[in-house]
């Protein structure tokens, strides 16, 4: 690639990185919300608190 | 127009009152500038160099530390929550607000940092353009620091949160003050650099306040 | 009747939850056929340029970033103003989305600025280049918002008063950009300070616009997996969630 190899493949390969980053990082967060909400349900069920909220 | 000059006596009175806090923006704004020299070279080749940006940046830095208290100390002791009832329009109860401050710490700024430019050894030719570009710039930045302080004004530690959100929005003024005070002292012609000053005042200057006349009232819902 | 219909539907946690989770794999098969077709006329079928040999090939995926990161600015501002004007939390919620986005790509287009920057002005960061100079801002002024956001326990506060940062931001794009412009051509070195897109021809252009099409399509995408996330948030305690997730689940 002219000597240029590096400097493209680099480029590329951190976009790529980082775009699966994120594919990752956003299926994570809806499964993450999806997680807490089955323990809003549990709690209401069972009459608990599922989670403290923090006091800041 | 009643409203304005109402608000405006009154945060000048009490202005005066706690001096001290604007008394240390204005020090603030003169020992930032001084470290330049301390930090690299006093040198008269590279503080003429330099003199221009070291006076332009201190000048944003001292701005922000100057308005975070201008909702503060409304917003604690209730009086703010009074004048978003009160049925003038908080937009001109606002600028009011940061006219006074700027009185206060806008224009002595405007004093000192001529004298502080000569320091640097800015030639005396570049003076004019100097404080007319800081003149425009200093509302400017007032408004942008407001708009900061009216965001976080019910956050705790606000300084350091105002300069990440405002900073950015500080540019064009640091460019376009910087190119001026450049222009001048290089004899080119700085009006073109001045003119984009004074669109940004206008801009700023009307339509900030009602940025940060909204930010209040969220804050205070 | 019809438009104002569909506008207040948009406020309905679960229509938009169900419209994003819909919307979701049209975006990634989008962009899988887009990013890869792209990226392969980008590398391999595009000629080399005259000036800068291989090296241009960095503009298929820089372009895209920077372009991205724009847009996912506009959005946000647009969605905070909707929310705030109308007062809809899913307008928010979709600008909450939009923001960690919007900032990835702003950093990505710094990084392959950057990366490109090496071969053409032997360093990796030049203060001189206008183009890199506002993305950093636009990158600062994503930081901001999360960070305004993070700093407020009081959601429909944190809302509010973040959508008045990002409108106010996104006024001063512009300016920024342009003062900035104005600046770096008066510092401009004798080399070349600015990222120069080589004159571009048809057969380079082709990649570039299907990468564009193909970044776009994966921020749909991924906007509408955060916006799901961001929906069962602020909704979990409700009925609906309730159901949806025990159904599913069952």
């Amino acid at each position: 690639m002219g000597g240029y190899a590096g400097y493209v493949w680099s480029a590329y390969g951190i976009t790529l990185a980082v775009m699966i980053a994120n594919v990752w990082a956003a299926y994570r967060y809806h499964a993450k919300w999806r997680e807490r909400a089955l323990e809003e349900g549990m709690a209401k069920i069972s009459g608990r608190q599922p989670r403290v909220k923090k006091i800041s | 127009m009643h409203i304005f000059l109402l608000i405006l006596k009154r945060d000048l009175r009490l202005a005066f009152r706690r001096w001290n806090e604007l008394a240390t923006s204005l020090l603030f704004f003169i020992i930032i500038a001084s470290l330049f020299p301390l930090a690299s070279s006093p040198e008269i080749s590279q503080l003429r160099d330099y003199g221009g940006a070291v006076l332009w940046i201190s000048a944003l830095l001292s701005s922000l530390l100057a308005l975070d208290g201008l909702f503060r100390t409304d917003a604690e002791d209730g009086s703010m929550e009074q004048l978003v009832l009160s049925p003038a329009p908080l937009g001109v109860i606002v600028l009011a607000k940061i006219t006074a401050h700027w009185i206060v710490s806008g224009v002595p700024l405007l004093l000192v940092a001529p004298l502080l430019a000569l320091s640097f050894y800015l030639p005396l030719e570049a003076l004019p353009v100097f404080i007319a570009a800081i003149a425009l710039a200093t509302p400017i930045l007032s408004v942008l620091a407001a708009i900061g302080a009216a965001l976080t004004v019910t956050l705790r530690g606000g300084g350091a949160i105002i300069g990440l959100l405002m900073l950015p929005m500080m540019v064009p003024v640091l460019v376009f003050g910087t190119w001026a005070t450049e222009a001048a002292v290089q004899g080119d012609n700085p009006n073109g650099a001045l003119l984009l000053l004074a669109s940004l005042a206008i801009l700023s200057v009307s339509l900030g306040p009602l940025a940060a006349a909204g930010a209040v009232k969220v804050a205070m819902e | 009747m019809g438009f104002m219909h569909w506008f207040y539907s948009l406020a309905s946690p679960p229509h938009v939850y169900r419209l994003a989770g819909r919307a979701c794999p049209w975006f990634a098969g989008l962009a899988g056929v887009f990013l890869v077709a792209g990226a392969y006329g980008g590398l391999v079928l595009a000629p080399a340029d005259y000036l800068q040999g291989d090296g241009f090939r960095i503009i298929y995926v820089h372009v895209p970033s920077a372009y991205l990161g724009m847009l996912a600015y506009v959005l946000m501002a647009t969605s905070a103003a909707i929310g705030f004007i109308w007062r809809m939390k899913m307008a928010h919620g979709l600008a909450v989305s939009a923001a960690p986005l919007g900032a990835w790509f702003t950093f990505l287009a710094l990084v392959t600025g950057g990366i490109w920057g090496k071969p053409m002005w032997g360093t990796y960061w030049q203060w001189a280049d206008a183009r890199l100079m506002s993305e950093l801002m636009l990158l600062f002024l994503f930081l901001g918002y999360i960070v305004l956001r993070e700093s407020f326990d009081d959601r429909e506060k944190a809302d509010r008063i973040s959508a008045i940062l990002a409108v106010v931001g996104v006024i001063n794009v512009p300016i920024i950009h342009y003062s900035v412009e104005w600046w770096s051509t008066l510092h401009q070195g004798p080399t070349i300070a600015k990222l120069d897109e080589p004159s571009i021809t048809m057969d380079m252009l082709i990649p570039l616009l299907f990468m564009l099409i193909g970044f776009t399509a994966f921020f749909g995408w991924l906007l509408c997996k955060r916006l799901q996330g961001e929906i069962l948030n602020r909704e979990k305690r409700t009925r609906w969630v309730q159901e949806l997730i025990r159904g599913a689940s069952a």
